[in-house]
């Protein structure tokens, strides 16, 4: 009857007896605890899916926690009430009524309430208990309510809406033997067909009116002898600092450079440090390998392509870390309100700016990053614009394109030189593009939705190494599972086209491969952009990854590119003339050359519309802004 | 009577009326901001906006545009009392400074 023997974590899909319990749904306001409740009571047998057709993430697990991992526990997305009006309660709703293809019938219900602000969540228990489900209302934080002066008569509590109540604190893991207990009896009851008339003098509102929701929550808690806690001293003088006109702004431009450095010069050295030392471990593990081709795709191939997928998971997991960190204390929500009112001349609000200033270092973890915004439209124009900062794998190739084509002229003494404003000027260009798309799309495809910017500021607390750990293994799970693969699929792909057709009995040079014909075959096409063949060969192989480049050029011009480095130069100083050089890196900052990114965004999106129009929308606009470079620069400086 | 974000930071005052798109009314009700509610005006963005609200014992901060469309009546302050952000209309009020 029951899959406990062993770890999988499946949604029940064998028909449902009549009366058995086997799934719970686990539903409760935003900030409630209730995502701490939920690792608590299913530890590590957690799973993440997406709903059929939204970007709604479904997570559920068994239960663990409490030793019942005959149970499925699904966590319903955190929402303030049931009405129809967003994508989440919507697909809450359809979850508990059994309407969610996949999902399985909900058999009991736990809501979790924040007793610190009852009387207001219990606007979300009227429609929940209208639903009919079995229910055990779970009184969350209930120790800090107490420490702070608050009380509520949960006997009389449990006789006005007719269920269970327990006070629990999900953070600390206290009264949580409640729920076992809840679970036990239902199952029992079940099973003995036998439902005691429960006293109750439940009334509820008129369904779907907040304003009776209101009045009605305001009445329980009045007749319970809710008494709301006092709010800590604490939270209200650190925002006097925190927001504050002028040590706001400081604090807050403290923070952003925190986080910049720390994925910038901690993320990406340890990503280049585990790159090369997958490189050297396959190396070391093809020189074993017999014949020659086996080693290639074996190594060449599929290691480097594994290679790829994990090099991304410091800069991740590093940069959900300090999210998490700046989530969890509730800064991030005073991070956000100081943003917005810049981020609103772009047309993106003030949860974006995070996200945002670290796709500097990787659009991959900012585009995961953007789950904070709760605005789907405003999210998906994040998403979408992301990309266009100057990411670090851009480098690479400025670096030696500049230093190929462009003088060391000082500019402002040996402080600022002609090298250095082109780099920056490379960096505005991705910067104005970003915005001129966001602009772009809030104006016509994502015009601002009638969701209005309503941001809660959370109490200060300590985040607990618990809840960041579990945030970490949830979003690098996710990462590696739902990208990973399709990164890995492209790789493989890309090394089988460079391999052949096989030219007596060997691998074909670079140049005779599939990829080398198309790049010959496009170069009337890029001619204009003032970019030959190799050029071609090498925009194709970098579809994949831009730094990619650069070892392309340098296999097609003959040397080594880590050794001679100046020997790339001169060739390219050969082959190319200033308008095409200048176009090549123009092309670099508008084009989508990472399949991560690409990914991501089908992740995200949950759809393969979305980054087939941003690889398309980038496509032209790096062609038409690499074109107009080649001219300008071919008219005014040749 | 008026707007929201006419509301000067430190005043309290008692929501009449929401005149805002039916969802968003919806949205802002489920928060707390709904007629006969109790809010203070905590404290504006270092940029001038948002405004941060604080209603029903939870901070919430609303642009202006949103908080333009919330009609509420002053409450007159009494001399010596101190401004209290937990308390709702009809029930003892707790002594907590602002």
């Amino acid at each position: 009857m029951s899959c406990h023997a062993t770890g999988i974590v499946d949604l029940p899909t064998t028909p449902r007896i009549a009366g058995q319990l086997r799934t719970v749904a686990l539903i409760g306001p935003p900030n409630s605890g209730k995502s701490t409740l939920f690792n608590r009571l299913t530890g590590l047998r957690q799973k993440v899916a997406n709903y059929p057709g939204v970007t709604v993430e479904q997570h559920f697990g068994k239960m663990a926690g409490i030793r019942r991992p005959d149970l499925t526990l699904i966590d319903l997305p955190g929402i303030y009430s049931l009405d129809s009006y967003s994508e989440d309660a919507r697909v809450a709703v359809d979850v508990l009524q059994g309407n969610m293809p996949g999902s399985p019938q909900v058999d009991a219900v736990l809501l979790v309430l924040d007793s610190l602000h009852l009387q207001r969540q219990l606007m979300l228990a009227a429609p929940v208990l209208a639903l009919k489900l079995p229910t055990l209302l779970l009184l969350n934080m209930s120790d800090l309510m107490e420490a702070r002066g608050g009380a509520v008569d949960t006997l009389a509590l449990a006789q006005e809406l007719g269920v269970p109540v327990a006070k629990i604190s999900a953070a600390r893991g206290e009264g949580l033997e409640a729920i076992p207990r809840f679970l036990k009896q239902r199952g029992d009851r079940e099973q003995a067909e036998s439902l005691p008339a429960a006293p109750t003098r439940l009334e509820l509102p008129v369904i779907g009116n907040a304003r009776s929701y209101r009045q009605w929550a305001t009445g329980v808690s009045t007749r319970t002898r809710y008494k709301a806690p006092l709010s800590p001293e604490w939270t209200r003088r650190l925002d006097r600092w925190l927001l504050g006109r002028v040590t706001g702004p400081m604090i807050f431009l403290l923070v952003v450079i925190s986080v910049f450095q720390v994925v910038f010069s901690l993320g990406l050295p340890f990503s280049d440090w585990s790159q090369n030392g997958l490189n050297a471990l396959g190396d070391l593990l093809g020189r074993h390998l017999h014949p020659a081709w086996l080693e290639s795709l074996l190594i060449d191939g599929i290691w480097k392509g594994v290679a790829s997928v994990l090099i991304f998971l410091p800069q991740i997991l590093l940069l959900f870390l300090f999210i998490g960190i700046l989530e969890d204390t509730g800064y991030l929500a005073r991070a956000a309100l100081i943003a917005d009112r810049v981020m609103r001349l772009i047309g993106l609000n003030g949860k974006a700016f995070i996200p945002l200033l670290s796709a500097y270092a990787c659009a991959v973890p900012a585009i995961m990053a953007t789950r904070t915004i709760e605005n789907k439209r405003d999210r998906f124009a994040t998403i979408l614009v992301a990309p266009f900062m100057t990411c670090s794998a851009r480098l690479p190739i400025y670096l030696l394109v500049i230093a190929a084509f462009i003088p060391n002229k000082p500019l402002l003494g040996d402080f600022f030189g002609l090298q250095a404003a082109v780099m920056l000027g490379l960096y505005v260009l991705g910067f104005l593009a970003a915005l001129f798309t966001a602009r772009l799309l809030k104006s016509s495809v994502l015009k601002a939705s009638s969701a209005p910017f309503i941001l809660e500021l959370p109490q200060y607390r300590v985040p607990t190494l618990h809840a960041l750990g579990h945030r970490l293994l949830d979003r690098g799970t996710v990462f590696l599972k739902q990208a990973g693969t399709i990164i890995l699929a492209v790789t493989i792909a890309l090394w089988v086209l460079c391999h052949v057709p096989f030219h007596a009995g060997g691998f074909p040079e670079l140049a005779h491969s599939v990829v080398g014909r198309v790049g010959q075959w496009i170069e009337p096409v890029i001619r204009p952009l003032g970019f030959n063949w190799k050029i071609g060969i090498g925009l194709l192989s970098s579809i994949i990854a831009r730094e990619v480049i650069v070892g392309t050029l340098g296999t097609l011009y003959g040397s080594d590119p880590a050794t001679q480095a100046v020997g790339l130069q001169q060739a390219l100083r050969h082959d190319l003339t200033l308008g095409g050089a200048m176009a090549l890196v123009v092309f670099f900052a508008f084009a989508m050359q990472c399949t991560s990114t690409l990914a991501v965004v089908r992740r995200e999106t949950n759809s393969w519309g979305w980054p087939a129009i941003q690889f398309v929308y980038m496509t032209i606009l790096a062609y038409v802004a690499a074109f107009a470079t080649n001219v300008l620069v071919t008219r005014f400086f040749s | 009577m008026l707007a929201l974000n006419q509301l000067a930071v430190g005043a309290a005052a008692i929501i009449h009326e929401l005149r805002l798109p039916e969802s968003v009314e919806h949205h802002l009700m489920h928060m707390g901001f709904s007629p006969e509610a109790r809010v203070v005006a905590v404290r504006r963005a270092p940029a001038g906006d948002p405004t941060v609200y604080a209603i029903d014992g939870m901070e919430i901060a609303l642009r202006k545009e949103t908080a333009r469309g919330i009609l509420v009546q002053l409450i007159p302050v009494q001399p010596g009392a101190v401004q209290s952000v937990n308390s709702a209309p009809g029930r003892p009020s707790h002594k907590a400074s602002a």
